[in-house]
């Protein structure tokens, strides 16, 4: 009975999963759908070697710092960074007074009120604040920006399929729209007020060119030449840390738990053995599966003519 | 508990003593995963994801218990906790990437182990019980791990809510009261976070009491074993302890050195981008994908596109949640005598080929619904239920098995000429 009723069932969805099968691929054939300009002009990231990558990356302070320096000069006009306080510009290297000093002097003061008479007010920003935005509301960025609201950068490394290359790429793969996608794709040309950059997800971003020329923001000295592409991996090094200021303490603590796994793996690996030696029981495998009864069997099998 | 041959607990201080007759919980460990506790001498190590399921369980709880203390289940202040937890929080980050990674490796365990169950006629008789309470571990699993990812509160927390509540309202009449029930409100919002926390809360402790019954039920038949053979004779069985705790044992640290290698090195790689963009109701991501585990109910969901008497939509959520209640059907519609794939060749392959069915749904699961994937997800869905519902009955009817070894203790024996003698013959006499 009950396998009666399974078989119905079974049918049945078989049933309609073949028909709606059927249905589609006469659909695609009949219309196949027209390619797009995204799907056949988009790009992966470009490959981005930072020193945080991999199992033993660590921050290159001096690269953060670089990072930190273009994202106050050129990022923070529209992004804000509203997950990081001043205070943790400590871990780039940054003694007390530097901190002091960024955070009194950031352009946009923070919110607060006036203490005589309660009015809105502003103030000079102090370590223990976080970074402020650059607009007082969303309303304020969409106004400011033809109503594209300029994302919160804290955690773009890790909110991006890509992460840093992603960022790297999209701030140095600005370009002209080929001409080869307007020749395929005549409607496809950039809206006014959008940009072309082929690793956009859509192939248009609201964000215009925003490191256009080498010497836009001035290194100390010592520091690598500021050009563009040097700019775009510094400020790519950056959000990886602020997406992630525990990432060197999380690969620091990671190696003697991985290190303590397998020396116990280890240990209790040999007291296994110990323990099934002991009994003079072997650890072998099984019947059927052990490939020396296998190769046995088919044999013989061959050899009276079954065909397994 | 299962075999007359168990060693019984006997105390062995004066402590101990005093203890049992008061209170026996140490006789009740002894018995259950001690001394006293004989198991099959042959299982592999297909049989360790048991154990390594409870290890994962318990770390589960352990660090959602800690993050507990940290989070906020306000729709407001959700995701700006949990990224407290991650910046300044002492080792929050470390438990918070070891709950979101545990979760994922509590499937890939449990998935093992459900597999395990499959080839080797776990659910067979007198195990159908066994079997069907770790279905429900397995629903309770599924319910808390969604539940698990609203919890940040990014957006595809939110729009997994809203996509997975939406399952409901395919039913007609009672589906959209449903759905709203279930939300607290037209959408997820507040009311939906603060529920969704108090359950995701509350299931793992009900799950640790069905796991108590999964073992109890377990116990009393005995462990399976690799060849489905039962078991005859002491020779045939070993002491969990020392035996099973110690091959656990090293496998377990074995295990747990891939888990923290993830957690550790590469701890975003299993979870979505799109989870650490705050819930925006207004924006809709580009492609809303569960997390992997629910890839090929996903896939199944998807594959039905044509309305066919019923709307497609019902037919898309009524064979998903069939795809799992027809599990607990799975004793009465394989009626094959032999347990163990391992002596059922056309079995055996049809279990090989819906192995290599599941992966790809799950393929098919996290990819973009394209004209390929939704092709592919449809037959890959007619295979799964064809599988279950119409191949397995006709196997395990007209399939010839390969001859069992007369017991375990004989299949562990090299060379043993039962086991070397062709199909459906005697062994040779020699």
């Amino acid at each position: 009975m009950i396998r009666w009723i399974a078989r119905l069932i079974g049918f049945a969805f078989v049933v309609v999963l073949l028909w709606a099968l059927g249905s589609n691929l006469k659909a695609y054939f009949q219309s196949p759908p027209p390619a797009t300009a995204e799907h056949e002009f988009h790009k992966e990231p470009k490959e981005l070697h930072l020193a945080s990558n991999g199992p033993f990356g660590r921050f290159d302070k001096q690269q953060l710092q670089r990072g930190f320096q273009v994202y106050k000069e050129v990022c923070s006009g529209c992004h804000s960074l509203n997950r990081v306080a001043f205070r943790d510009l400590h871990a780039l290297g940054y003694n007390e007074a530097e901190v002091k000093a960024i955070a009194n002097q950031w352009p946009t003061e923070v919110a607060s009120i006036n203490p005589e008479t309660g009015e809105p007010a502003t103030r000079k920003a102090i370590p223990s604040d976080y970074f402020p935005s650059p607009y007082a509301n969303e309303t304020a960025g969409r106004a400011a920006n033809n109503n594209a609201l300029p994302p919160d950068l804290s955690l773009m490394a890790k909110a991006r399929e890509g992460g840093a290359a992603y960022i790297y790429s999209l701030l140095t793969g600005y370009q002209n729209q080929p001409a080869a996608l307007l020749k395929e794709f005549p409607t496809a040309k950039t809206p006014a007020g959008l940009h072309y950059n082929p690793y956009f997800a859509n192939l248009n971003l609201a964000m215009p060119q925003p490191l256009t020329s080498e010497g836009q923001v001035t290194y100390a000295p010592g520091n690598p030449k500021p050009t563009v592409d040097q700019m775009a991996k510094d400020v790519a090094a950056f959000l990886v840390w602020t997406a992630e200021p525990n990432l060197q303490g999380r690969h620091k603590a990671g190696w003697p738990v991985i290190l303590f796994l397998i020396v116990a793996t280890i240990l209790a690996y040999l007291s296994y053995r110990n323990i099934w030696a002991e009994a003079k029981r072997k650890v072998a495998p099984v019947g059927p599966m052990d490939p020396a009864n296998k190769a046995k069997r088919t044999r013989a099998s061959k050899k009276a003519g079954i065909d397994e | 508990m299962s075999f007359a041959w168990a060693k019984p607990y006997e105390p062995k201080t004066e402590l101990g003593r005093w203890m049992d007759e008061r209170m026996p919980l140490p006789r009740l460990v002894f018995n259950a995963v001690g001394g006293g506790y004989p198991v099959p001498r042959n299982l592999n190590y297909g049989w360790n994801f048991g154990v390594l399921s409870g290890i994962f369980l318990t770390i589960q709880i352990i660090t959602g218990i800690v993050l507990a203390m940290w989070y906020f289940s306000s729709a407001d202040g959700a995701f700006t906790s949990v990224e407290h937890i991650m910046r300044d929080v002492n080792a929050g980050w470390m438990m918070r990437y070891a709950h979101a990674n545990g979760a994922s490796f509590f499937f890939i365990v449990v998935y093992i182990h459900i597999f395990r169950g499959l080839y080797y006629g776990s659910y067979k008789a007198p195990r159908e019980l066994v079997w069907m309470l770790g279905l429900v571990i397995y629903l309770l699993m599924m319910a808390t791990a969604f539940m698990g990812y609203v919890l940040p509160w990014g957006q595809m927390s939110y729009w997994g809510a809203q996509v997975i509540t939406g399952f409901f309202s395919a039913f007609p009449l009672v589906g959209e009261p449903i759905r709203i029930w279930l939300l607290g409100g037209y959408a997820p919002d507040q009311a939906t976070l603060t529920r969704f926390f108090s359950l995701h809360y509350l299931l793992p402790f009900v799950i640790a009491g069905v796991v108590i019954l999964h073992i109890w039920s377990l116990h009393i038949p005995g462990s399976g074993n690799p060849t489905g053979v039962d078991v005859k004779s002491e020779k045939d069985t070993l002491p969990f302890h020392p035996f099973y705790t110690a091959k656990d044992g090293w496998f377990a640290a074995a295990f747990l050195t891939i888990y923290a290698a993830v957690v550790f090195f590469a701890p975003n790689s299993l979870g979505h981008p799109d989870n650490y963009i705050p819930a925006n109701p207004l924006a809709t991501p580009a492609h809303i994908v569960p997390e992997w585990y629910f890839w090929p109910f996903y896939a199944i969901l998807r594959a039905f596109t044509a309305d066919f008497i019923l709307p497609a939509k019902l037919w898309g959520v009524l064979a998903m949640f069939a795809s799992i209640l027809l599990l607990f059907f799975l004793p009465w519609l394989d009626k094959s005598p032999v347990r163990s794939g391992a002596y059922r060749p056309v079995f055996r392959r049809f279990f090989w080929l819906l192995v290599v069915d599941v992966l790809i749904l799950g393929w098919c699961g996290g990819s973009p619904a394209t004209p390929f994937f939704v092709a592919l997800s449809e037959i890959a869905s007619a295979y799964y239920f064809a599988h279950f519902l119409i191949i397995l009955p006709l196997v395990s009817k007209y399939e010839t098995p390969l001859p069992l070894p007369s017991s375990i203790t004989a299949s562990v024996l090299h060379g043993e000429e039962a086991e070397a003698a062709p199909i459906g013959q005697a062994a040779p006499a020699n």
